[in-house]
């Protein structure tokens, strides 16, 4: 099961400049918030399918039960 | 060739979605919801007094995985508005809180904004969630 800490890391290794403060109680369900400048100027749809295609597919809703997720540029 | 669509479900999935001019893919149904996120999101659509066609996706995993796909949307929920994905829970949330949903919708602008329930927990007592056996 992946840790807070681990979902943060992937998240903003893969989205470079980001910040992500990601929180869990049980290493299954996950909220997330990500600052980025690369959202600026994308919808909030184009914003989460940045974050969500950092997953495998199958890992949301797998092993990452629930990602509740905030997005904002920066 | 042939007359018969390739991926048959694929092609309902996509008449329901430009068919309907607000559709909501979800997790029960609007009357019991079987997860969280999809609870919230009907609470959203109900609190702005918008009419919606809803499908769940438990009825058949396939739908899911023909819908993520069609969608480019890994998850459930997923509200598409005049065949647009407007978004997922959070997103849903925000453009409620934001007063934007109701704009979207073409509902008339709220007088407030109630906040909604922190916790959309199903109303009556949970059915058997397969999918938290899986994870």
């Amino acid at each position: 099961m992946p840790t807070a800490a681990e979902v943060k890391k992937r998240i903003e290794t893969a989205i470079p400049g980001s910040e992500a403060d990601v929180t869990s109680d049980d290493n299954v369900h996950f909220s997330a918030c990500v600052a980025a400048a690369e959202f600026a100027g994308l919808s909030l749809v184009e914003q989460h399918r940045l974050v969500y295609a950092i997953f495998e597919e199958g890992e949301l809703g797998g092993s990452i039960h629930a990602l509740a997720l905030t997005t904002e540029p920066r | 060739m042939t007359d018969q669509p390739e991926n048959p479900l694929r092609e309902s999935l996509a008449e329901a979605i430009s068919s309907n001019e607000v559709i909501l893919f979800m997790k029960g149904t609007p009357e019991q919801p079987m997860c969280g996120f999809s609870a919230r999101t009907c609470a959203a659509l109900a609190a702005t007094e918008t009419e919606f066609a809803a499908v769940d996706v438990l009825a058949d995993p396939r739908i899911r995985q023909e819908l993520s796909s069609l969608s480019n949307w890994p998850t459930i929920p997923q509200l598409f508005v005049k065949g647009e994905l407007v978004g997922g829970a959070d997103i849903v949330g925000q453009m409620y809180e934001s007063g934007e949903l109701a704009a979207v919708l073409g509902a008339p602008a709220p007088d407030g904004i109630d906040p909604l329930p922190e916790t959309a927990e199903p109303s009556s007592a949970p059915p058997l969630q397969i999918e938290n056996r899986l994870s």
